[in-house]
């Protein structure tokens, strides 16, 4: 009984207008309650959802005129036209009846074989004859009385109606069968009991300023809602970070969890923190314009102690290296370019180190270039992590020990490491991740230990440096189910509202 | 990079490709790439050329597993008569180093021949930068008359017929007729002479980098005996270069044959190297004076100490297990000493050694380990800022967008109508995105534009750097990161009603000084100082602006200068 009573309190004033009527088709609804149709279809839902009516949508087929049936609407049809000529002519040649009778040649046949067919004439050395009573030429045939029924339903029909239809259909465009939508409301036997309920009409609608200040609230009831019901999404008026900063934020977390200090840095970099001091030669293809961004502009070098001590290495070598062997150019070095790895902060921040500051661990985590074009694979922004630890007791071991850690705190349990190569580093390591939905190996970044040909330059002493530089971007577009790469970055207002957070 | 494809079928005579296998291969550092029944591709690193055929691949995958290791033991045969190459002094400010071999008794086939132009294109395009650094020539020795003379002269005073052309032109014709011309010809440019290989009947063999002769520079199925020369600035990297092509043609079943290089030969004393361009005596290993013969296949040795293996990979490993190791990669190991193979390019140091050990120990049998290095983790200062104007912002209802840092002159200037001034171009592109930016609100208003079909209002801010001339700075670009904000559809109040807020928030006092600038409503824009310094500008944007970005709704927007907030804000 309560939950009778709830349901009376939960109508909408609309529902409760409709209520009385819902036994009658929609037209009658809208005369009866004075509301449009939109506003009933909506309110028919809300009764649905309440189990008070049952909607269905049926499919049904109606039976029509086609296009030929209403022009013989009109006329009358072919073989009804015949005989009314013939009842004028109860004897008259083929040729003079097909000329006489306003019909087209099919027609005309068709109208001799249903006339024969019925035995209402007779054809006779090319004449027709006619044999109908007065009776049998006024009478309504049984197609006729069956045409002015359409439209109709499909169903229930008598015997001789089904023979009417199986005539009319061999004929062209008499007929038609559609498939039409009906919604149907059926009033369920809990609606019923709601109709027979007495509506209490004082329901608070909307508590408002005025009711809480003068206690027009009081000892009456609210209307009760549907709290299941559909409501607006209100996304378009969300403020949110950007789902690359929250990826990020996340992943500067791990960073520092681990102890790592942060590093920043320009985009802009000379060569020669972004190649020469990572002990990359100079006839290296890396720092061809068709790969790297350079600007129009020469650069300054820092201080004369680095510059000489990164051109010794690549001349002669360091530390017992035999170095890349040929004449460092301090003009190539100058040149400008937009940073092609976060690694040139490292090698900036390894320059700036004293042996106080160690041990120390540093990561990076920005925006890289490359002259590329664009599509959905690539582009000429790319993101990148970057990682230094910088100890004399640091091993191989401890590089992978890191990646797995990073990686496992990414979503990624299973990381797997094959050899690789970079010129600043040795050992250098691939590192791949599984995949756990699906199922296979991707490429995420490179790592190893710097070369005493970085190190020795920068630090002044070969010790042992850990280094890594992560494809950022290739996580976050897995998270975020994106497939094209230029979505990172084309600010679809739309989709920015509706993409989820970084839950992690 | 460069990749290299295997049949399968020849795979397979040593080793089926099973799924084992698979996991081995990019074990050794070749990637698989791709394979199927015919084909197998590899990726070989940079360092590695000694891998850029089928021969040489295999003769590492072999001894990496375990079948034939230690350092390879090639025969090599001293010169025969005639087996010289005279270098003039004349190439030694052009192209002033070769290093030569003879190799007889090849069976050459179609497949074979194949092989060879493939390793020698490989070759030039890695250690040899597209034959600027190193150019390989192979010609059949039947058409040759040996000695060999490598000299430089005038390219008018060049004849011959150009491979694959179909007659007689000057070497300076060559150089805008030939294809090979065309592409490489500017490695000759600015040069009066050109490098030439001419054979004792006075034959020009070979225009390096250029092209071989059609008549004595091509081999076929019916050669049997070739030379070869690599010629460059390097002869360190020459001769081992050499050394793999002709060690790779070794194992095609061929006999290596030493050539003697005279350096001494023409007018003067030889090549002073410390003249050359890339070239010091002394200083450099890559130069050579006198007499010398290549190939030479004797290995280098290199000390290696075992408590370093242990200091870096975090092994304990007895030197036993380090002999195997080595010989698995092709070494050979003996009291403290490493044997590396004359085909090796790539070993500088000792650390080049150890990852050899680590690569032949496994990388998936390292443990890893996380260290006990005890360090206090801290984001960076500016970065902690930058979040909390975001949660400021994204607490207003404000949507964070994120742009490339690089943009379009039009984007930039014209559609801003702003004079086009103080650009920062980079060189060649490959996009129309080639400047870098002055400002962030035209990037904002590009994000408008082009979002017209989202439901509105639209508020959004971006956090990114801007870039200015500056001859103090190390690059010549100073860096600054800007905020902006846009509001559409908004009017002055109310984006006045963020900065207020924002400096509510930040405990900062922002003012408003009115000044007009094109991009915004005459009247309706100011600039905004904070501590008597402008830091940025504020107003509602400009219609003849919206038009061209085609902005429906009536927009305002403020930038500001990040930094100088942060540096506020710190004080």
């Amino acid at each position: 009984m309560k939950e009778i009573k709830h349901l009376v309190m939960s109508l909408s004033p609309i529902e409760r207008k409709i209520l009385p009527f819902l036994e009658l088709p929609i037209d009658e609804i809208m005369s009866h309650s004075g509301l449009d149709e939109v506003s009933i279809q909506r309110a028919l839902e809300y009764l649905s959802n309440k189990k008070i009516v049952n909607l269905t949508t049926k499919e049904k087929e109606i039976i029509d005129l086609g296009e030929n049936g209403k022009k013989y609407q009109k006329s009358g049809l072919p073989e009804k036209q015949l005989l009314k000529l013939l009842a004028e002519n109860p004897k008259i040649s083929l040729q003079e009846a097909a000329s006489k009778a306003s019909l087209s040649d099919n027609e005309f046949k068709v109208a001799l074989g249903t006339l024969k067919g019925k035995a209402l004439i007779e054809l006779k050395e090319g004449n027709i004859i006619l044999k109908a009573s007065q009776d049998e030429i006024t009478k309504k045939t049984l197609e006729e009385t069956f045409l002015e029924s359409l439209p109709r339903n499909n169903k229930n029909l008598q015997p001789e109606e089904e023979l009417a239809i199986q005539n009319l259909k061999k004929r062209k465009e008499i007929i038609e069968i559609k498939k039409v939508k009906e919604k149907t409301i059926e009033i369920t036997d809990l609606g019923k009991q709601i109709q027979s309920e007495k509506l209490n009409e004082n329901l608070i609608e909307q508590l408002t300023t005025e009711m809480l200040k003068t206690g027009g609230y009081i000892k009456k009831q609210f209307r009760r809602y549907d709290i299941e019901s559909q409501v607006p999404s209100i996304s378009s008026s969300a403020g949110k970070s950007h789902f690359i900063n929250q990826t990020a934020k996340y992943g500067r977390k791990i960073w520092t969890d681990l102890g790592f200090k942060e590093m920043t840095g320009s985009y802009v970099q000379t060569s020669f923190w972004n190649f020469d001091a990572l002990f990359q030669p100079q006839d290296h293809p890396v720092r061809d314009m068709h790969d790297t961004f350079f600007l129009k502009i020469k650069g300054k070098l820092p201080n004369k102690e680095i510059v000489e001590a990164v051109k010794k290495a690549h001349e002669t070598g360091v530390d017992g290296s035999k170095g890349w062997r040929y004449k460092w150019d301090e003009e190539e070095a100058k040149k400008v370019v937009l940073r092609t790895h976060t690694t040139c902060l490292s090698a900036q921040t390894l320059a700036k180190l004293t042996p106080e500051d160690l041990p120390a661990k540093f990561f990076a985590l920005g925006k890289n270039f490359r002259n590329e074009t664009i599509d959905w694979s690539h582009g000429f922004e790319f993101n990148q992590t970057e990682g230094i630890v910088i100890d004399e007791n640091v091993t191989f071991r401890d590089l992978l020990g890191y990646l797995k850690e990073f990686y496992k705190k990414m979503g990624f349990e299973k990381v797997r490491f094959s050899p690789a190569y970079f010129p600043y580093t040795e050992p250098s390591v691939e590192v791949n991740v599984f995949h756990p939905e699906k199922k296979v190996w991707l490429e995420l970044g490179g790592a190893g230990i710097f070369r005493p040909e970085v190190t020795e330059p920068l630090l002044g002493k070969n010790i042992k440096v850990l280094a890594w530089g992560q494809g950022f971007d290739r996580i976050l577009t897995d998270y975020y189910k994106i497939k094209d790469l230029r979505e990172i970055a084309d600010n679809n207002i739309k989709q920015l509202r509706e993409k989820k957070f970084w839950i992690k | 990079m460069a990749n290299i494809k295997i049949p399968t079928k020849k795979f397979e005579k040593h080793f089926k490709l099973t799924n084992e296998i698979k996991h081995k291969i990019p074990m050794l550092g070749t990637p698989l790439e791709t394979y199927n029944k015919n084909e197998i591709e590899l990726e070989i690193f940079p360092n590695r050329p000694d891998m850029l055929s089928y021969q040489g691949f295999i003769r590492a995958f072999k001894s990496f597993m375990d079948k034939e290791t230690g350092l390879k033991k090639y025969k090599i045969n001293k010169p025969e008569k005639n087996f010289e190459v005279k270098i003039d002094s004349s190439v030694k400010d052009i192209r002033p180093f070769t290093a030569c071999a003879i190799v007889k008794n090849l069976k050459f086939d179609d497949e074979k021949i194949k092989e060879i132009i493939d390793i020698q294109e490989k070759l030039h395009s890695t250690v040899g930068r597209n034959r600027k650094k190193l150019a390989i020539g192979i010609y059949p020795l039947e058409k040759i008359k040996l000695p060999i003379r490598y000299t430089a002269l005038p390219p008018q005073e060049i004849k011959f017929q150009p491979l694959e052309f179909p007659r007689e032109i000057t070497g300076q014709q060559i150089l805008s007729q030939h294809p090979a011309g065309r592409d490489y010809g500017n490695l000759l440019e600015g040069k009066n002479k050109f490098p030439v290989f001419i054979d004792a009947n006075n034959e020009i063999l070979s225009m390096p980098p250029i092209i071989n002769s059609h008549n004595t520079g091509k081999i076929n199925e019916n050669t049997k005996e070739i030379f070869i020369e690599c010629s460059g600035f390097d002869f360190d990297i020459l001769s081992k270069t050499l050394n793999i092509i002709v060690t790779t043609l070794a194992d095609m079943g061929g006999d290596i044959y030493q050539m003697e290089l005279n350096y001494n030969s023409g007018k003067g004393n030889g090549i002073n190297s410390s003249s050359i361009k890339g070239g010091r005596d002394g200083l450099l290993r890559g130069t050579i004076k006198g007499k010398t013969t290549t190939p030479n296949l004797t290995p280098e040795k290199i000390k290696i100490n075992l408590d370093n293996i242990e200091n870096l990979l975090g092994i304990k490993l007895k030197e036993a297990e380090v002999k195997k190791l080595l010989e698995k990669m092709g070494y050979n190991y003996s009291n403290k000493t490493v044997e590396i193979p004359a085909y090796r390019t790539d070993i500088l140091h000792e650390v080049d050694i150890i990852e050899d050990i680590a690569i032949a120990y496994g990388y998936d049998n390292f443990k890893p380990t996380i260290p006990d290095v005890a360090t206090i983790g801290q984001e960076d200062p500016k970065q902690t800022f930058k979040n909390k104007i975001t949660e400021i912002l994204t607490g207003l209802g404000f949507l964070e967008t994120y742009s490339y840092t690089l943009t379009k002159k039009q984007d930039q200037f014209e559609k801003m109508n702003k004079e086009p001034k103080e650009i920062i171009e980079l060189v060649d592109s490959k996009t129309e995105y080639n400047i870098l930016k002055q400002d962030l609100l035209h990037t904002s208003l590009r994000t408008l534009s082009e979002n017209s079909d989202s439901e509105y209002p639209q508020k959004i801010f971006e956090i990114a750097p801007i870039f200015m001339k500056n001859d103090l700075k190390e690059t010549g670009i100073q860096e600054q990161e800007n905020l902006v904000i846009s509001i559409s559809p908004s009017n002055f109040t109310e984006i006045k009603q963020v900065l207020n807020y924002l400096g509510e928030m930040l405990d900062l006092k922002f003012e408003l000084k009115q000044k007009d600038y094109t991009q915004f409503i005459q009247g309706r824009v100011g600039e905004i100082y904070l501590n008597h310094k402008m830091i940025g500008l504020i107003g509602e944007v400009c219609p003849y602006v919206q038009k061209n970005w085609k902005i429906k709704m009536p927009t305002s927007s403020l930038e500001l200068n990040l930094n100088a907030l942060f540096k506020e804000v710190q004080n």
